[in-house]
């Protein structure tokens, strides 16, 4: 018994970096929760957590591709508030009709990260200096194209981006005796059964891959450490999924955010490519004395960060409904620190999707439990600051206790 | 002669090993005592305990120094009373001047402003003293390794040494700067400084040791008086614990049809494109052939091997390369390796490996295809894959899972090992195999490559070790300057023979 104690307690200590980042989630979310006397739980609040942190998020996941690569992006915020302004300028003053609008704007995303990316990549520039000057540039244009002036409103169509629901599959009536089961005032199916669905994909996928383990004789995660995670996950899924059903549903944002996250987190940790992007960032020279082309996978990082700091752009102005010149300053930031929070390495190499989109929810409920706790702003920067520092420490301290 | 260090039953325990077991070390004055053993032995760390960088208190047993019970708490402590550890990596700051180097950490100054005047001519006089004619203003990166490993000499006699202590000191030298360097403990010596020399060249410790002390598995295995001569063998055999009268395992030899044909390579440098660093170079491998390449230092080996690797050296590269008699693109890294080569670098640390990541993730990195379907990884096939080279090479390692970064030398070069052969290879560059990696690693290697020639690949060799090449290779292709100044059959070879085609040319 005291073998497999330690055991476990070995393995504990060796992945307390990926358990750590949960229980951080978990103990934030409870405090809050607790401190705003169940406000931040409340269904419409829940929501709202996703809508103000999605843009965030999408540019987080691109952001860590670029720091596991062993790079920077200062840029984003800047990219993201002139596309948003671009979109604004086709769809209002322009009369462009919304789907043409789109895949404009996310091409153009892709071409600005190209020029970013390609002095990073094959002139060699520090990408910290290369993205530094993109950020000057973007917020510069982003003035000259709004002429210092806020344009709006988006039209319904452009707008259900940011602030749409999916539509249940049941009719309001259908449900409506659920509705008043659980004591809400309407039910959205849809909503719970996706949550149910992706939280049993969730452990099937897990299960099988422990078994394809076993077949190869690979010792995997101890059982209890197994089910305990996902019994956490699935409770936390099942749990903001029914939440979600008593208000208005799933957003659409949301369903945006979660194909993204789940293609992200299955290139990076499951394909060459992800593979790939680690050796980069780990040790540039063996990589490329291993046939891996790195000025072009660098390249790509860039591109894709410029993507998706176009979509979150395009959420962005959506959600606001209108775009300003001042639209995106200093978000980079926010994004930068999400990624690190999750436990990204400064030098490239390390840092998982998971971990990054965890670090964007945990900044993400610090900024939401305090301003309903009625914090101001000055010392809501503050405690930003230092949990990404605490986050950061506890991160090394790790790693020195494990050498 | 007086004891001048005693380190009497020193063990000292990390969570899990006994890194030292009861060791001991009697140093006299004025000597110069050198510590042999494999990688791992516990050399390092028995001079860590002794220089205050694992403090007094951390380990059991007693150190006793000029007659008195020493309990260092750090580096300071133990540099305060003239004892100096000069290690394998250089300290020096690149960026400085060699004077300022020799003082840091103990300038020259009043009240926090420094005395140039003085500086510089204390420097002057503690370059004499090494043997160094470079003016004390010159930046140390402007040097070359040798001088550098000089002046850290120096810096340390600025300290006032007692007892210095040279880890690996010729390691990254090549064989003249080793020799002047050797000469500088032996003059040092008749000076009155004691000297503690660690090293894995056994020549080199016969030339300069009056004593030996050998130790294995953190337990002191003899020590040997070497002032009454004393052979390789002996220290070999107390290092590894067993007979090794042969140290270069033995292979059947049979060169079969031609493999790797190169012509007229020629390859500029990168940065000054009117330096031509590989000039007019033609030579060919055979199936189950070890072909061995040799020359000193900067004479454009590592030069060749890489530029015919994917051009990952040099610009205006030309030349054909052909495999099996048809032509090879070896114009990127990428068909390089699809074309059957592979290139296994001399610096494993920062050219050959991702340290911070496991023996799975290193082994697989050069053919994902094989381990991946459209792109999408399959762990498992990675963990066979890992799992059977570890196995095959004998890496010592508790699983693959292992970070690369905390093995030894010897089970990180076996990971690279595994890495090239993963991708099938045909022809293998093995660019020093053996730098740095104990004497019985070296055997388990030269075993592999033995291994290779059987299954018919051509290898090349390059090595700055001339007996492992005249042990090692059926060919010898002898380098200087950027061109072959002469080719070989290895049973024709001498060391002489290879010396004198590199310094007549």
């Amino acid at each position: 018994m005291t073998s497999q104690n330690n055991g476990l307690k070995s393995y504990l200590s060796a992945h307390m970096k990926d358990y750590g980042l949960l229980f951080a989630l978990i103990a934030i979310m409870a405090f809050f929760q607790i401190m705003t006397d169940g406000t931040l739980m409340r269904p419409v609040n829940i929501t709202n957590l996703f809508l103000q942190n999605s843009y965030i998020i999408v540019m987080a996941l691109g952001m860590l591709i670029v720091i596991v690569a062993g790079h920077i992006d200062l840029s984003v915020g800047s990219v993201m508030g002139f596309i948003g302004a671009l979109a604004a300028v086709m769809i209002v003053n322009w009369d462009m009709p919304v789907w043409v609008t789109i895949p404009i704007c996310v091409a153009l995303g892709g071409v600005i990260g190209a020029a970013q990316g390609y002095w990073v990549a094959y002139w060699k520039i520090p990408s910290f200096i290369a993205t530094l000057a993109g950020m000057l540039v973007f917020r510069g244009a982003s003035l000259w194209l709004l002429e210092g002036q806020s344009v709006g409103p988006f039209p319904q169509s452009f707008q259900v981006l940011s602030t749409g629901f999916i539509g249940d599959f049941f009719s309001r009536e259908t449900t409506a005796p659920i509705a008043e089961l659980v004591g809400s005032r309407n039910f959205n199916v849809l909503s719970l059964s996706v949550g149910v669905i992706s939280a049993m994909v969730i452990v099937w996928l897990g299960l099988r891959q422990r078994a394809r383990g076993k077949a190869y004789g690979i010792e995997g995660e101890p059982s209890a450490f197994f089910w305990g995670r996902n019994i956490i996950v699935l409770g936390a899924l099942i749990f903001l999924s029914f939440k979600l059903a008593t208000f208005r549903g799933l957003p659409n944002v949301l369903l945006t955010m979660g194909i993204l996250i789940v293609f992200y987190a299955f290139v990076t940790e499951k394909t060459v490519i992800g593979r790939r992007i680690y050796a980069l960032g780990g040790n540039e020279k063996a990589a490329k004395l291993s046939g891996i082309k790195t000025e072009r996978l660098t390249f790509f990082a860039f591109v894709n960060m410029g993507v998706l700091a176009a979509i979150a752009g395009l959420i962005f102005a959506a959600r606001l409904n209108t775009a300003t010149p001042k639209a995106g300053f200093g978000m980079e930031l926010d994004v930068i620190a999400a990624v690190f929070i999750g436990g990204a390495s400064m030098s490239g190499g390390s840092g998982k999707i998971v971990g990054a989109v965890v670090g964007a929810f945990i900044m993400g409920v610090l900024n939401n439990g305090m301003s309903i706790l009625g914090i101001g702003i000055d010392y809501q920067q503050m405690i930003k600051g230092l949990v990404l520092l605490a986050a950061v420490v506890f991160d090394v301290y790790n790693k020195q206790k494990q050498a | 002669m007086s004891i001048l260090l005693e380190m009497r039953e020193i063990t000292k325990e990390f969570p899990g090993v006994k890194a030292l077991d009861r060791v001991n070390l009697q140093v006299a004055e004025g000597e110069i005592h050198a510590i042999c053993g494999e990688n791992g032995a516990g050399k390092s760390t028995l001079m860590k305990v002794l220089s205050g960088v694992y403090p007094a208190g951390s380990y059991d047993g007693e150190i006793h120094y000029d007659g008195q019970l020493a309990e260092f708490r750090t580096l300071r402590d133990s540099e305060d009373r003239g004892i100096v550890i000069i290690h394998q990596e250089l300290a020096l700051v690149p960026e400085l001047s060699i004077a300022e180097n020799l003082f840091i950490g103990n300038e020259r100054a009043q009240k926090g402003v420094m005395n140039w005047h003085e500086t510089f001519q204390e420097t002057e006089q503690l370059l004499k003293k090494v043997g160094l004619k470079d003016s004390p203003g010159t930046q140390v990166d402007k040097i070359g390794v040798g001088k550098q490993q000089l002046v850290e000499i120096a810096k340390a006699l600025a300290k006032d040494v007692r007892l210095l202590i040279l880890d690996e000191p010729t390691a990254a030298l090549q064989e003249n700067d080793s020799r002047k360097l050797l000469d500088l403990m032996l003059e040092l010596k008749a000076q009155g400084v004691t000297c503690i020399i660690i090293s894995h060249k056994l020549n080199e410790v016969r030339y300069v040791a009056d004593s030996v002390t050998v130790i294995r598995d953190g337990m002191t295995v003899s020590t040997l008086d070497a002032k009454a001569g004393l052979s390789e063998d002996d220290i070999v055999r107390d290092m590894v614990g067993r007979d090794m009268s042969n140290r270069y395992p033995d292979r059947e030899r049979r060169a079969g049809d031609l493999l790797l044909e190169v012509e007229g390579w020629n390859v500029w440098h990168p940065e000054h494109s009117e330096r031509q660093v590989i000039k007019d170079i033609s030579f060919n491998v055979r199936a189950g052939e070890v072909v061995g390449i040799a020359g000193v230092m900067g004479s454009g080996r590592t030069e060749l091997a890489m530029s015919i690797f994917g051009q990952s050296w040099g610009r205006n590269i030309s030349g054909t390369a052909k495999l099996r008699g048809s032509a090879m693109d070896v114009s990127t890294v990428d068909r390089a390796i699809n074309g059957g080569l592979a290139y296994v670098t001399e610096d494993r640390k920062s050219l050959g490996l991702v340290l911070d990541e496991t023996i799975q993730f290193n082994t697989t990195l050069a053919n994902l295809e094989e381990v991946s379907a459209k792109g999408v990884l399959n762990p498992n096939e990675e963990t066979k894959a890992a799992e059977y080279y570890r196995k095959a090479l004998r890496t010592r390692t508790p699983s693959v899972f292992q970070k690369v970064g905390n093995l030894s030398g010897g089970n990180q070069q076996k990971v690279v090992l595994g890495k090239w052969l993963f991708t099938g290879p045909e022809v293998l560059i093995l660019d020093e195999p053996t730098r740095g990696i104990d004497v019985g690693a070296k055997y388990e290697i030269y075993a592999i490559i033995n291994e290779l020639s059987a299954q018919g690949k051509g290898v090349v060799m390059i090595s700055s070790e001339m007996p492992e090449l005249l042990g090692m290779c059926d060919r010898i292709y002898v380098m200087n300057e950027g061109a072959f100044v002469g080719e070989m059959p290895a049973a024709e070879a001498t060391q002489e023979r290879i010396m004198s085609l590199i310094v007549t040319e």
